[in-house]
C-alpha cells in the first residue's frame, strides 16, 4: 500500500499501523485469488474464492507470514482431502467408507478459510470468518473467528478444573466430568469481537465482508448455566462482579457483572454438537450472550466473586472506547444491533444484469432481530427483507430479498431493528457522537457500491 | 518470543517435510510458570463422589431440583492461593515484597528492553506497544494510549506484568521484580520519582494522570 498515509492520519499511530497491515493482508489475499482465478476458465466471477484451486493453501501461506504463495499447487485445501476426480463417477465404484479415518472432511473443491490479521506477534492475533460464503446462520466450527492474546493452549481435559472462590459460602472446584453431570443447556448465539470493523471508522478500508465484518460467528453452544454452578457455591451479599480467568499464556481476565452471570451466562464445553474447538477454548469457555467477544473467556480455569470490578488490562487499556473529548467509555459490554449484506458484497462481480437474491445476516446483543430493511439507492428508499427462521435471541439471523439489477450503479445497504426498538445507525450518526478513535463497537450501516460493470466495492455512502 | 516465532515460521515453511513429531519441541522450549502455576492435578482417591441429593437410593433423579447437586468438591485454600493472582485497584491481592526504580532499571534492560525499547517507546515490528508517553493526546487527533497516558490504576500495570509478561516467559517474575518494574515504568513516565519504591501499601496510592478519564456506558440511551 502506498497510499496508506492519507488513509488513516486521523487514527493514533498504533491503530493506523494496524489498519494498514490489515489492508495489506487482504490485498495480498485478493491478489492471490486473482492469480488463481486466471487459471480457471470456468469462473463466473461472482464470488471471490470459489475457483477450483482457490486461495491460500496451507493456511500457513497467508496465515503465518505470506511466505510461499504459489507453492502448494496440488494439495487439498485445509480441512479437505485430495481425491482423484473420476472421469465418470457412474461407471466405477466410489472410494471406500471411512477413507477419511472416521472424521469427515469437506469437499476438496471448497476452500473458504479464515484469514489472519497480520499482527507482528503471532502469539496475539486474530482471524476472520469468511462471511461471504456463509449459508444459513451457523458458522462451521473450523471457520469461527479467533482472537488469541497468548497463543492457543493445549489442555488435557482430565487435568483441567474450574475453581470458584471469593465472596461465596463454599469455594468449589469442578472437574470437567463434574460440570458435564450438571443440568445442561444448549443455545445458538453469536459471538462478535467489539473490534469488528475497526478499520472502517474513517474511510472504507478493507475490500471484503470478511475483512469488514468477519469478527462475528454463530455456533450452537452446550454447557451448564453459570447460575447453576454459582448457586452451588452460594453467592454472598454484596457480591457484584465476577472475574473470569483463562488458562492461556495471557491468563486472560475480564470482570463480569454478577447479574449477567446469574442471568444467562453459560459454562460451555460443546460447540455445534461436539466438544469445543481448541481455538475456541477447549475444554471450557465462558459464554455471555450478547456481550463483546473478549469477555467470553476461553480455557476458563477460575471465577472469583467480588464486590468491585478488577480493572484488568483488557477492560482498561483495551476494550474501552475513546471519545473526541479524551474521555473513554468503560465496560461497554453489550453488542448493539448490526447487519450486513453478505451477497453481493465487496470484491465480487455481478456477471450480468438480472435477478439476484440479496442476502445477509443481522444480530443484536439485546434480543431478537425484528426487522431488516434493504436499500439499493444508498438509503433513499427502503424495502423490507424476509427474515429466515429461526429468528433467535442474540443470534445471527439470515435475511434475504429478491432484486433485479438493471445494470446501473447502485449502493446496497441493510438496516436492522431489534426487539428493544433499537435501529442500526448510519456511520455519520455514530461518528457524530463517538468520533473516529473509539476503535470498538462500530455497528453502522454498511454500504456496497455496485458499478455498471458489476464490480462490488466497499464505500461510505 | 523470537524463538517461538522463529520456530513456528520454520515449522510453517517445513510443514510439508516435517512430521508432527517436531511439534513437542515448542513445549520443551517453555519453562514452567514459577508464579501462578496451573492447579496441581487432582489426586486419585478411593473415595466415592459424595452422594448426590438429586438421586435417591433407587437412583431416581428429581428433575425439579435446581441446586445442591453434590457435585464438585471444596477448593482448598492452597489450591486457590496458587492461582489467585489478580490485583485490584484498592490493592487487594498485592503480595508481600517490594522493588525500587533502580532495581527495575536493570531488570527492564534484562527482561523488557528487547521488545519495549530503550526508552519504553515500544518496537512496532515486534508488536510491543509503547509504555510511556502520549499524555494530553487523548482528546487530540492523534491519541496515544500508554500506561502513562491512559491507565487509571497502577494495579492494572502490576497485575498484567505479573500474569502475562515477559511474552517469552509469562508468569516467571517474582513479586519483588514486578514491584521494581512497576516503579521503573511509572518513574520513566514521570508519575513517580527516580527514587521510587513500591510495595503493597504504596502501589495503590499512586495517582495516575488519567484516573478520571473513564465514564460509564451510556448506551442504549445514547449512541
Amino acid at each position: 500500500m502506498s497510499d496508506d498515509t492519507t488513509h488513516h492520519e486521523r487514527y493514533g499511530p498504533a491503530e493506523r499501523r494496524m489498519v494498514r497491515q490489515m489492508a495489506d493482508a487482504e490485498t495480498q489475499m485478493l491478489d492471490q485469488l486473482a492469480q488463481d482465478d486466471a487459471d480457471c476458465e470456468c469462473r463466473e466471477g461472482m464470488f471471490p474464492g470459489v475457483s477450483r484451486r482457490g486461495m491460500l493453501f496451507g493456511g500457513a501461506a497467508l496465515g503465518a507470514s505470506l511466505l510461499s504463495s504459489g507453492q502448494a499447487a496440488a494439495q487439498a485445501p485445509p480441512g479437505a482431502i485430495e481425491y482423484p476426480v473420476q472421469p465418470d463417477s457412474t461407471k466405477e465404484q466410489g472410494r471406500l467408507i471411512l477413507d477419511d479415518g472416521g472424521y469427515g472432511s469437506r469437499s476438496q473443491f471448497e476452500n473458504e478459510l479464515r484469514w489472519r490479521y497480520p499482527t507482528d506477534s503471532l502469539d496475539s492475533s486474530w482471524s476472520m470468518t469468511p462471511l461471504a460464503a456463509g449459508m444459513g446462520i451457523i458458522t462451521p466450527s473450523g471457520l469461527h473467528f479467533e482472537r488469541h492474546h497468548g497463543g492457543i493452549p493445549t489442555i488435557d481435559p482430565e487435568k483441567h478444573s474450574l475453581i470458584i472462590h471469593g465472596m461465596v459460602d463454599k469455594p468449589l472446584r469442578f472437574t470437567m466430568n463434574d460440570l458435564k453431570r450438571l443440568p445442561s443447556v444448549s443455545r445458538t448465539m453469536f459471538i462478535e469481537c467489539s473490534g469488528n470493523g475497526l478499520s472502517e471508522w474513517d474511510k472504507p478500508t478493507l475490500k471484503t465482508v470478511q475483512g469488514t465484518h468477519g469478527l462475528t460467528s454463530t455456533s450452537e453452544w452446550t454447557g451448564v448455566l453459570l447460575s447453576t454452578v454459582l448457586k452451588e457455591a452460594g453467592i454472598q451479599d454484596g457480591a457484584a462482579w465476577i472475574l473470569a480467568e483463562g488458562a492461556d499464556a495471557a491468563v486472560m481476565t475480564r470482570s463480569v457483572p454478577i447479574d449477567k452471570a446469574m442471568d444467562d451466562a453459560i459454562l460451555a464445553y460443546g460447540q455445534n454438537g461436539e466438544a469445543l474447538r481448541p481455538e475456541q477454548g477447549y475444554p471450557l469457555r465462558l459464554l455471555l450472550p450478547g456481550y463483546e467477544g473478549n469477555t467470553h473467556i476461553k480455557w476458563l480455569r477460575r471465577l472469583e466473586i467480588s464486590d468491585k470490578p478488577f480493572m484488568t488490562r483488557e477492560e482498561t487499556l483495551k476494550y474501552t472506547d475513546l471519545l473526541p473529548d479524551g474521555k473513554a467509555r468503560e465496560f461497554t459490554l453489550e453488542m448493539d444491533a448490526k447487519s450486513v449484506i453478505t451477497f453481493p458484497s465487496g470484491a465480487m462481480r455481478l456477471p450480468t444484469p438480472g435477478y439476484y437474491e440479496i442476502s445477509g445476516i443481522a444480530w443484536s446483543g439485546r434480543g431478537k432481530i425484528t426487522g431488516v430493511e434493504i436499500s439499493a439507492d444508498g438509503g433513499k428508499t427502503w424495502n423490507k427483507a424476509t427474515l429466515q427462521e429461526p429468528v433467535l435471541d442474540k443470534c445471527h439471523t439470515r435475511f434475504r430479498m429478491p432484486w433485479v439489477w438493471d445494470g446501473r450503479e447502485a449502493v446496497l445497504q441493510s438496516r436492522c431493528t431489534d426487539e428493544s426498538g433499537y435501529v442500526q445507525p448510519t456511520l455519520a450518526e455514530l461518528v457524530k457522537v463517538r468520533g473516529v478513535y473509539s476503535v470498538y463497537h462500530l455497528n453502522a450501516i454498511q454500504s456496497w457500491h455496485v458499478a455498471a460493470n458489476g464490480e462490488v466495492s466497499n464505500v461510505h455512502a | 518470543m523470537f524463538m517461538r516465532d522463529k520456530l513456528r515460521q520454520s515449522l510453517a515453511i517445513g510443514a510439508l517435510a516435517l512430521t508432527t513429531t517436531a511439534l513437542p519441541a515448542i513445549g520443551q522450549e517453555t519453562q514452567g510458570r514459577t508464579v501462578a502455576p496451573l492447579p496441581a492435578e487432582i489426586e486419585e482417591t478411593t473415595e466415592l463422589v459424595p452422594t448426590s441429593p438429586v438421586a435417591d437410593s433407587e437412583g431416581t433423579a428429581d428433575a425439579g431440583l435446581e441446586s445442591n447437586f453434590g457435585l464438585g468438591r471444596a477448593a482448598t485454600e492452597a489450591e486457590i492461593a496458587a492461582i489467585d493472582i489478580d490485583v485490584m485497584p484498592d490493592g487487594r491481592g498485592l503480595p508481600e515484597g517490594n522493588g525500587s526504580y533502580a532495581e527495575g532499571s536493570s531488570l527492564y534492560e534484562e527482561k523488557c528492553l528487547a521488545c519495549h525499547g530503550e526508552n519504553l517507546e515500544g518496537i512496532k515490528e515486534l508488536g510491543a506497544p509503547a509504555l510511556i508517553g502520549g499524555r494530553d493526546t487523548l482528546g487530540s487527533d492523534k491519541p496515544v494510549k500508554t500506561v502513562e497516558s491512559y491507565l487509571a490504576n497502577a494495579s492494572t500495570l502490576y497485575d498484567y506484568i505479573h500474569r502475562a509478561m515477559p511474552l517469552d516467559s509469562p508468569g516467571s517474575l517474582s513479586a519483588d521484580e514486578v514491584y521494581a518494574l512497576s516503579a521503573y515504568i511509572l518513574g520513566r513516565g514521570g508519575i513517580l520519582g527516580e527514587d521510587a519504591e513500591l510495595d503493597a501499601q504504596s502501589l495503590p496510592q499512586v495517582q495516575m494522570p488519567n484516573a478520571d478519564g473513564f465514564i460509564a456506558d451510556p448506551r442504549p440511551d445514547s449512541l
